[in-house]
């Protein structure tokens, strides 16, 4: 269970082109990783050892800020998720959330890649590879909760604990989150106060929970949940949407000064304080 | 009709309808009870098949904090106090709190873990790490969603963390299996803390349990839901 795997984020020379990283390694589906990368990402320049690429060279880049967001509806194919006795399925009403989220998000100028757009369900690793293939990114899960007080949301993110510190500068796959959870939980305040303007009986701030899509995201990662599926009517899930997206956005759009990432080979991938 | 048959004809039918009346509630009680010996579940029944509670009378009764839930509508997890035979060997005793978990506070509103959920074994390690196995139940009945999740994972953690302190740290399994998530969103790959440290899961920044509502209600949806599919 306990895979070993490495992310291959920080020290490996020459895989930066212009502050994106254009070749994901992740254990569990590479290829997935790949088709993942923006589509402005130029091809493989160089190999280790070799000169430099022809493109702008990375002193004069020197990091990269918050450009993109990886938007997880959760679930998906025989997954279900939540239901409710409506009929209501979390699966499906987690995309529709998605599409209105990442219209938000794209107004603010971000660039939103989704881990899913239809009934599909990727492993948990994979939809964690969307995120730890990119630079400059944000995870966003979204789940339809089966409790809590109707017409409210919920910011998660996960516990401290120390980040596992490896010599050669590579980040444990199973504990990629850990690194980024001070991050983490300032994204989350600030998604999760967005939400409470909009969402009487939110709490103000974000809670922890130890989640496992979360775990293996090497970005600040969230989890916001709806509740819920319970309600009696569809339309009251749905009158949420807006309220859900905007929050995201607005906050996502605050959090943007305090990450930049340095993309210099041989600096670690983790924004230092 | 001679007037003397009809006399008797008359009494015989009120004999009847009283018989009839005084029987029929009987009679009900008796169906009911059948149903609800055909209702109960395997797990129901394996639960009864489970050995008896491994503290006896003999043991001394002392008072042990069981965290439910509360009864508002977001509500928190509370400690109840509840006066059990408990063992001072640290296994039996976090046996015995744990089966009286499962079985449920005196109101189902506040329950946190679904009825039908069993605790198969449950092991101490002598680096203080503890193995609770569960029954399928555990995983299959719990509403799905961080907030019941949490909710059922905390009450566990927090229940232990008051009434055994040789637990340090819990590594949950379903039906001796190690699985990535509860119901597809608390991480159960890694062990969760008990004792000595912050718990890892449900605590707020501040430490206070914020976890939400009774999950009585979402429990039954969840059967009525698999029901429909």
């Amino acid at each position: 269970m306990l895979s070993v795997a490495l992310l291959g984020l920080a020290l490996v020379p020459g895989i930066f082109i212009d502050g994106i990283r254009a070749t994901p390694q992740t254990p569990s589906n590479p290829q997935s990783a790949q088709q993942t990368a923006p589509s402005s990402v130029p091809a493989l320049a160089q190999t280790p050892g070799e000169n430099p690429p022809r493109t702008t060279p990375l002193r004069e880049a020197p990091s990269v800020g918050l450009n993109i967001v990886v938007l997880d509806p959760g679930h998906g194919g025989t997954d279900l998720g939540a239901r409710g006795t409506e009929g209501i399925r979390e699966s499906e009403v987690v995309l529709q959330f998605a599409a209105q989220v990442r219209r938000a998000l794209e107004a603010q100028g971000f660039q939103v890649i989704q881990t899913r757009e239809s009934n599909e369900n990727p492993s948990f690793d994979d939809r964690s590879a969307r995120a730890n293939a990119q630079r400059g990114a944000v995870f966003i899960t979204l789940h339809i909760a089966s409790t809590g007080l109707a017409g409210t949301a919920h910011t998660y993110v996960m516990p401290e604990s120390p980040a596992p510190h490896d010599p050669s500068g590579l980040i444990l796959w199973d504990q990629a989150q850990a690194p980024f959870v001070t991050l983490s939980h300032k994204l989350g305040d600030l998604v999760q106060a967005e939400l409470a303007k909009r969402f009487k009986g939110s709490p103000d701030m974000s809670q922890v929970a130890p989640i496992r899509q979360l775990r293996t995201t090497a970005a600040p990662a969230i989890a916001v949940e709806i509740s819920s599926v319970s309600v009696e009517d569809r339309a009251d899930l749905d009158r949420m949407i807006p309220g859900v997206a905007e929050a995201i956005a607005h906050g996502v759009a605050a959090f943007r000064p305090s990450y930049v990432v340095p993309v210099m080979p041989g600096t670690p991938l983790v924004p230092q304080p | 009709m001679n007037p003397k048959w009809r006399v008797w004809l008359a009494g015989g039918l009120l004999a009847a309808v009283i018989g009839a009346a005084l029987y029929f509630p009987a009679l009900r009680g008796q169906v009911e009870k059948a149903r609800n010996l055909t209702e109960k579940t395997a797990e129901q029944a394996r639960r009864e098949l489970l050995p008896p509670s491994p503290a006896t009378s003999s043991e001394p009764r002392v008072k042990a904090q069981m965290f439910w839930g509360s009864t508002g509508t977001d509500a928190t997890l509370v400690p109840v106090s509840v006066e059990l035979p408990l063992s001072n060997d640290p296994t039996l005793r976090a046996k015995e709190i744990l089966n009286t978990l499962l079985a449920g506070p005196v109101d189902p509103e506040t329950r946190t873990l679904p009825p039908d959920a069993a605790l198969l074994a449950f092991y101490i390690l002598p680096d203080g790490t503890a193995v609770a196995d569960f029954s399928e139940a555990l995983a299959t009945a719990i509403p799905s969603g961080i907030q019941s999740e949490q909710l059922a994972v905390d009450s566990i953690t927090r229940t232990l963390q008051a009434n055994v302190p040789q637990v340090q740290r819990l590594r949950i399994l379903i039906h001796g299996q190690e699985v990535d998530t509860l119901a597809g969103h608390l991480d159960l790959t890694q062990p969760f803390q008990v004792n000595g440290m912050a718990l890892q899961a449900g605590t707020s920044r501040s430490g206070v349990s914020v976890l939400t509502a009774p999950i009585k209600k979402a429990i039954d949806k969840v059967k009525g839901a698999t029901k429909h599919q």
